[in-house]
């Protein structure tokens, strides 16, 4: 059973953040929606554990709960 | 250019250089009596390097600008005089917060760890650092600044370069075999010589407002995304000295610059932020920013440092830093081959070195900008993502990005030796010493950096053997006691082992037990003689 890593895996988190604004760079809202669309594809299929994938999906909802409203 | 209210006034005096029937000559001009130029000034003249300094301004004006100065430059500014002057005005932080609407996210502590002279940060209004090092300055004979000098032009020649000053009492030229080009983000000397200086531009806006108060924050950055008094976007809040508080506050790309100035805009906003009415507004400004640099900083016989030779966004506090890193960096170099103590090829190294810290620095302060200020509605929800998650996994407070704060670089670079011997430790090849507190030969308390100071050193752990050369050294447990273990820690110590520190304190060779030859080779490598040949 393998379980969901939440600590930071990066050697340099910040240039992986970079990464992902980078490539959304010039697109339009709705490329940027499917590119991601497209990403989390890859990366749940890579993951390739649907336990981990269900964990992570808890996660995401998880942190959609705000205790005030966010930037508008 | 200068509208700023002056706070320090310097006089115009003539020079005998202006009666000459044909120009005079020196062997170093530099051009900005700025931070990084007083810093490049002083060092050369203490490396036995007489100095011309122009100033196009005849004061030090108004205005914070920067006002976070790093270990690492502290450290510099010890070994030029003025850190003690910088300390005791300055206020010493380490702690920083960030917080999402009223909610801490993460804090952060800069310098953990005991044993270190300098601490991790000091604000200081930059106006009270030029003071400092002009006073400086001023004790040194062989440095002459001149004021209300402007460089209005360059003639590179290849053993120098030919300046025309332009002063009250009119113009006149200079002969000088290496011109400093610290005039920083508009270099005029840039201009002149049509290099072209590159790089990303931000559209967001930012006002930078000084206000005085008395204030029961902490001594800590205090940095807000989405705080509850300025939806949607960031501020950020500093202690400097004088009960003055540093704000930011990012106004967004569509901000109107002038009218954002105006006191009826700014003082509403700050006494919502503040929550109180009990301050006065020292200083506001707009600006937005720019990371960019020259492609190259060594043309012929003009080196530009500083904010002349690249710029970045301010938060991370890089700017004043990296400059002042590149002072120190050149000015060991330049002495050297100006004293013909090393060919001139050891000039290539600085380019080599500072253009790998300033693209370092250009990406970290790139990412961060690209986090505080989101350029489109996906980078926007990205960072709203990890500001969210933030809350509930580690992974996502490490992409939380504030601002990374100016950290000294380290140099893979020619005038290094490598490794041969494995080394645990904090001491990295390449990058500045790590302090450690020690004891001299009278049993009084020393630094090692301050035992250091400028030269070249070779530190050497008795085994009773005696020295391996006959360069300076200093003895570790004869020259130097490392009473409670901090060198050894630091730098993995074992008896028998030395470490060539160059002149700058950076870490060039080590050995576990090195013979005179292989310190020999080193040593000339770390002057530019026989690059790579080890």
């Amino acid at each position: 059973m393998t379980f969901l890593v939440a600590d930071n895996r990066f050697s340099d988190p910040d240039r992986a953040y970079r990464a992902l604004i980078e490539a959304h760079r010039g697109l339009s809202d709705e490329a940027s929606a499917a590119l991601n669309s497209r990403l989390v594809l890859i990366l749940a299929n890579h993951i390739g554990d649907q336990a981990v994938l269900q964990d992570a999906l808890a996660l995401a909802k998880k942190s959609m709960v705000q205790p005030e409203s966010a930037s508008s | 250019m200068n509208t700023r209210k002056a706070l320090y006034q310097f006089g115009y005096r003539r020079s005998p250089d202006q009666d000459r029937p044909t120009p005079a000559h020196h062997p170093v001009v530099v051009v900005g009596a700025g931070p990084v130029g007083l810093c490049t000034a002083i060092d050369l003249v203490q490396r036995g390097v007489p100095v011309i300094l122009l100033d196009d301004a005849d004061r030090i004006g108004e205005g914070s600008r920067g006002i976070c100065y790093a270990k690492r430059t502290l450290e510099i500014l010890d070994r030029l005089g003025v850190a003690q002057t910088c300390l005791s005005k300055g206020v010493t932080w380490k702690v920083g917060k960030v917080f999402q609407r009223e909610e801490l996210l993460y804090a952060f502590d800069l310098l953990p760890e005991d044993g270190h002279k300098m601490p991790a940060f000091i604000n200081l209004q930059q106006y009270y650092l030029e003071h400092a090092l002009v006073e400086r300055a001023a004790q040194l004979p062989d440095l002459d600044i001149r004021w209300r000098n402007k460089a209005t032009g360059l003639k590179p020649r290849n053993d120098g370069a030919r300046l025309t000053v332009e002063t009250p009492e009119g113009s006149y030229d200079l002969d000088a075999d290496w011109v400093v080009a610290a005039d920083g983000a508009r270099s005029a000397l840039r201009s002149m010589l049509g290099l072209s200086f590159t790089g990303e531009v931000f559209e967001d806006r930012f006002l930078i407002a000084d206000v005085k108060m008395r204030g029961d924050f902490p001594t800590e950055r205090w940095f807000w995304f989405d705080p509850p008094f300025h939806d949607g976007r960031s501020a950020l809040l500093h202690k400097q000295p004088d009960d003055v508080w540093r704000i930011d506050l990012q106004l967004g790309p569509d901000a109107d610059a002038k009218a954002e100035q105006a006191p009826e805009r700014v003082l509403p906003r700050l006494r919502q932020m503040l929550g109180h009415d009990n301050f006065a507004l020292e200083w506001v400004s707009v600006y937005t920013f720019q990371c960019r640099r020259l492609e190259r900083f060594v043309h012929g016989r003009v080196v530009f440092v500083g904010d002349a030779a690249h710029q970045v966004s301010p938060f991370g506090a890089r700017g004043a830093n990296s400059g002042i890193q590149d002072a120190e960096n050149l000015a060991w170099k330049l002495a050297l081959v100006v004293n013909d103590a090393a060919p001139e090829r050891l000039m290539e190294t600085y380019e080599f070195e500072r253009s790998a810290a300033t693209d370092e620095n250009i990406g970290h302060s790139t990412r961060s900008t690209d986090f505080i200020a989101p350029r489109s509605a996906q980078e926007l929800r990205f960072r709203d993502a990890a500001l969210a998650l933030a809350r509930h996994a580690p992974f996502a407070k490490r992409m939380v990005n504030s601002g990374r704060l100016s950290t000294p670089s380290t140099y893979e670079t020619s005038l290094s030796t490598p490794d041969r011997d494995a080394w645990a430790g904090s001491a990295r090849l390449g990058a500045p010493l790590p302090d450690a507190p020690m004891r001299d030969r009278e049993g009084r308390p020393i630094w090692l950096l301050e035992a250091l100071g400028g030269q070249e050193t070779i530190l050497y752990v008795s085994n009773g053997d005696p020295p391996p050369c006959s360069c300076r050294i200093l003895t570790i447990g004869h020259d130097l006691i490392d009473e409670n273990g901090f060198f050894e820690q630091r730098f993995d110590a074992s008896p028998g082992s030395a470490y060539l520190v160059r002149p700058d304190q950076h870490l060039a060779a080590r050995w576990r037990h090195p013979d005179s030859s292989m310190i020999e080779r080193a040593t000339r490598r770390l002057r530019g003689f026989d690059g790579g040949a080890a």
